[in-house]
């Protein structure tokens, strides 16, 4: 197969206060005709920079070198009005971002349009027309009428479609693809790769997928490159990289995602560290201080991408050594848990019966009067038992964090009640609230918000103590004590928080929960900010704590897959309210609940060979608006069940909420017959 | 701008101390802007000038020269002299000291409150938001010159210092609403939402968490405003309802110049010409202090992505 895109020697510097920083160094990569190429890295690996330079949108203050051949011709060599004939015709782009990469005043089908004339000569009506052509492949529903909306009216993944409409305008050659799913929910994220196939299947173009999810690469590339600090470090077929990944960064990052058909319970292989900066780039192998197989030599010089196999390449100095320790399972294993898990003690950490929180529409600027309510969450029922840790998942705007926030306020509900440790918070005196605060911490989702710049993280740990009035040399020695239970040295106590990585942090961010020997921990996405090397290193990190410290978790997360690796039991929502709960193993072997199924099978699974090979169920549309939510069911719009069930029991869907009720070892909320 | 930029960055160290190396970068950016040095070169002139040359200036304000009465500017009398032989230049430095002190108590004493009443009114929300920020407007839509000039009767026989009191609390509401805004975005950040889930006391979040995260734009509010509040001084007592005598400021020597400002014009063209020059450094500083903070907000110090 020839290549269409020849990426030779690609060297990009940017100049910053700290340095120069060497975004790029010296990648040389094929993007064959017709091919889905996935690209890998963790943030600051250099994967957006690259697709950047590719496209000729690299910010002025860069330095490039090295060349980029497309079409007989060198990228890096065109000045701008060459690049810009190129751009969008040959080669096609799809940001991150959707909304800030379409134009908020103009009409959808006119951008569109504009798209078209720039790089064709037609009428005006015949791109117009074809507007609507592309918006009705990229699955927008009702396109003629959607084509004389605006961006803002357009859910993420619509906009999402529009800008795949948008790339494929003009026959590209080649399609890039920044982080394309990103921001969306797996549900959406579903459906958006599906449109990203198509619109390959219909132009024939190559896609370029630059990417963090090995996942989602999974899914859809045929061949894959990993990148790590500014390099390729593996590259080759998906199914071969990821049966046999041959670069020690491949293999722990491979080994460190957890995968919602894994074994539960196990710990994670965690590759140690963090990825280098990229100002202080060490000079021989840029993984060597992270590697378990590092040699002395790995740190003389860079290794060059060498190949192993046909149509594979590693950059390893150990090169084919590196295979044979991987079968011998002498890197990044994953370790059985000693203690059996959720074995403890009876009694109930935290019980909420029928939580409802609202929030006003208010409109009027001098009179504000209430136009409608937000129901974010409406008749959630929790039950977190001591020692154990519950799961609450479901997509973005579900309300999960509502839930878990009015928990941690400690005060009455707009309706319903919430007991924490067998006391109803409504009961509480002040003084009996701030009491209850010691036994109850939180940590957040973003480890860089939720610590403060300007203190010292010795005294953010202490502040919890402080604030209770522990004597100043017990603070120091608790502070210390905490450090090392989290895996950090005592001595790094005087240090601010921005010279940690985000790994470090988090476990900053968790030593500080538990300073007050708190009994629940209130977990909002811990590791969902974090970069996938370091995710496993903090996942473990609580799985341990849990069972030395004997806590009770309450765990919000969208991602599946970690809830399947800490949970013990898990509370499935969707717009306000628990459609499904029960035990981890149960739910996940047996999802009863039509959107439980949903989700679980929109999640990614980073094995080509699985990946590919099992049947999913794509939802259509997108969450309802919690301000109307649907009525009955909450669910019954998008259900893919609704269509098989007798006319009766549809018509109860549309009109009667279902309540809980017991099925097997959990309990769900649907009308349908579930067997 | 490139090449300066990689002459002057030197590699940082990551184990080095934040702080530390953060107000470097800020120092090395400040220290880049040429109009903010101008600035700073020029305040630091002037407060020499006013505070010690007193000392080894060859007249003192109180001093009369006979011998040469409404003179040009010479050897002797820098600035010249006034109609009963006063030097002009011993007066205006004078009237500069008071000008300098006045503007600079008015911006800390304006910028300190504005920074407790809007992180205040910023966290607590609700009923005391709404009632603070009802002073404010209240207090914004009063003409404030009017109201300092009927105070003025009150304080034209006391201390000057009760002018600075009028000022600061004419003054403080604009700060006071930037800061609020800041103290509600603070607000819902997760280290101080962190803080109150942990029980950390209103008063002490706002000390220890939010104060400090805003120090930046208060530093920047406070330089700004003392060029705002050396010219609302001088505007005062230019009409007579600022400093008063024996007490005199910038403003009082330019209101007595200006009779004779086109056959005398030293009379009140250097305490004019001072005047302007301060103001303007102190906005040049105020900028420089800004772009060296942010510097998103500048040319300089793009940020790669």
């Amino acid at each position: 197969m020839s290549a269409l895109v020849e990426v030779r020697d690609l060297t990009v510097r940017f100049p910053s206060e700290a340095g120069t920083v060497e975004a790029v160094r010296g990648v040389s990569l094929d993007v064959r005709a017709g091919e889905v190429l996935g690209i890998v890295g963790e943030s600051g690996s250099g994967k957006t920079v690259m697709s950047l330079s590719v496209i000729g949108l690299l910010p002025d203050t860069a330095t490039v070198s090295g060349s980029i051949r497309f079409g007989g011709r060198d990228l890096l060599a065109l000045d701008d009005a060459e690049m810009s004939r190129l751009r969008g015709s040959e080669i096609a782009m799809v940001f991150q971002d959707p909304l800030s990469a379409l134009n908020p005043v103009h009409t959808i089908g006119r951008q569109i349009a504009e798209a078209l004339l720039i790089h064709q000569d037609i009428p005006r009506e015949a791109a117009a027309k074809r507007a609507v052509e592309l918006l009705e492949v990229v699955g927008i529903p009702r396109p003629d009428e959607r084509a004389q909306s605006y961006p803002h009216e357009f859910s993420g993944g619509m906009r999402q479609r529009v800008m795949i409409a948008l790339a494929i305008a003009n026959q590209p050659k080649v399609i890039l693809a920044d982080e394309p799913t990103t921001a969306l929910d797996v549900t959406v994220q579903a459906q958006i790769l599906d449109v990203l196939r198509t619109a390959r299947d219909m132009t024939g173009a190559a896609v370029v997928l630059v990417t963090h999810d090995l996942g989602v690469v999974a899914g859809i590339a045929d061949r894959v490159a990993i990148m790590y600090a500014g390099k390729v470090v593996e590259v080759g077929p998906v199914a071969d990289v990821y049966a046999a990944p041959a670069m020690p960064y491949t293999i722990g990052l491979l080994g460190s995602i957890p995968r919602v058909d894994g074994a539960a319970g196990d710990r994670l292989a965690s590759i140690p560290g963090a990825p280098p900066s990229p100002v202080a780039l060490p000079p021989g192998c840029a993984f060597a201080p992270r590697c378990p197989a590092a040699e002395p030599r790995c740190a003389d010089a860079p290794p060059p991408l060498a190949p192993i196999a046909p149509d594979r390449a590693i950059a390893c100095v150990r090169g084919p050594e590196i295979a044979a320790l991987r079968r011998d399972g002498r890197l990044f294993v994953e370790t059985p848990r000693h203690a059996t898990r959720g074995a403890a003690a009876d009694g109930v950490a935290v019980e909420v019966r029928g939580l409802r929180k609202t929030f006003p529409l208010l409109k009027g600027s001098v009179l504000r009067r209430r136009v409608g309510s937000v129901h974010a969450v409406d008749g959630v029922d929790l039950t977190l038992r001591a020692g154990r840790s519950l799961a609450l998942v479901g997509e973005s705007g579900c309300g999960k964090t509502t839930t878990l926030l009015e928990i941690l306020n400690l005060v009455a509900p707009e309706a319903g009640t919430i007991a924490v440790l067998g006391r109803d918070v409504a009961t509480l005196s002040p003084a009996e609230r701030l009491q209850m605060r010691r036994d109850l911490q939180i940590v957040f989702q973003d480890p860089f918000a939720s610590l403060d710049p300007r203190l010292p993280i010795g005294d953010a740990i202490a502040e919890p103590l402080r604030t209770f009035g522990v004597p100043r040399e017990e603070q120091d020695a608790r502070v210390h004590e905490l450090l090392e239970l989290v895996g950090l040295q005592r001595e790094q106590a005087s240090k601010y928080p921005s010279e940690f990585s985000g790994g470090q942090r988090q476990r900053i961010a968790i030593a500080r929960a538990l300073a007050l020997h708190p009994k629940v921990l209130a977990l909002d996405e811990p590791v969902s900010a974090l970069d996938v090397s370091v995710r496993a290193g903090v996942l473990n990190l609580l799985a341990e704590l849990q069972e030395k410290l004997s806590l009770s978790y309450l765990f919000v997360s969208h991602d599946l897959a970690v809830v399947q690796r800490v949970a013990d039991d898990i509370a499935v929502m969707y717009l306000g309210g628990i459609v499904e709960a029960g035990p981890v193993a149960e739910v996940f072997a047996r999802p009863r609940h039509p959107y439980t199924q949903a989700l679980l099978s929109a999640v990614p699974i980073p094995d080509p060979a699985v990946e590919r090979g099992r049947s999913r169920i794509i939802l259509q549309g997108d969450l309802p608006s919690p301000a109307s939510p649907p009525s009955g069911c909450r669910f019954h719009t998008r259900c893919h069940v609704r269509a098989t069930l007798a006319p009766d029991v549809a018509a109860r869907c549309a009109s009667e909420r279902p309540a809980l009720s017991p099925l097997g070892s959990g309990t769900v909320a649907c009308h349908a017959p579930l067997g | 701008m490139t090449t300066v930029e990689a002459a002057g960055a030197a590699p940082a160290s990551p184990a080095g101390d934040e702080r530390l190396s953060r107000a470097r970068l800020i120092r090395r950016r400040f220290l880049r802007n040429k109009l903010a040095l101008f600035g700073l070169g020029t305040i630091v002139t002037m407060f020499f000038f006013a505070f010690v040359s007193p000392y080894f200036a060859p007249w003192n304000y109180y001093e009369n020269d006979f011998t040469a009465l409404l003179q040009g500017p010479s050897a002797s009398h820098w600035f010249g002299t006034t109609q009963i032989g006063v030097d002009v230049f011993a007066q205006t430095m004078r009237g500069l000291q008071k000008s300098l002190i006045i503007g600079i108590l008015v911006a800390i004493f304006s910028t300190g409150l504005s920074a407790l009443v809007g992180s205040f009114a910023g966290y607590a929300q609700g009923r005391a938001d709404r009632v603070t920020m009802w002073i404010v407007d209240l207090l914004l839509v009063l003409p404030s010159f009017l109201v300092l000039v009927l105070l003025s009767r009150f304080y034209q026989t006391r201390n000057w210092l009760f002018l600075v009191v009028g000022l600061t609390v004419l003054d403080w509401m604009i700060t006071a609403r930037v800061v609020r805004g800041l103290a509600m975005s603070l607000r819902e950040r997760d280290f101080v939402r962190a803080a109150r889930y942990m029980g950390v006391p209103t008063r002490t979040i706002i000390v220890r968490h939010l104060l400090p995260n805003m120090a930046s734009i208060l530093i920047i509010a406070a330089t700004l405003n003392v060029a705002g509040a050396i010219l609302a001084e001088t505007g005062l007592s230019y009409l007579g309802f600022g400093v008063q005598a024996p007490d005199v400021s910038l403003g009082t020597l330019i209101a007595e110049g200006t009779a004779s400002a086109l056959t005398y014009p030293w009379l009140f063209m250097f305490a004019g010409g001072i005047l302007i020059l301060t103001v303007l450094a102190f906005s040049f500083i105020g900028d420089g202090i800004r772009d060296a903070f942010d510097p998103g907000s500048s040319r300089i110090g793009r940020r790669s992505p």
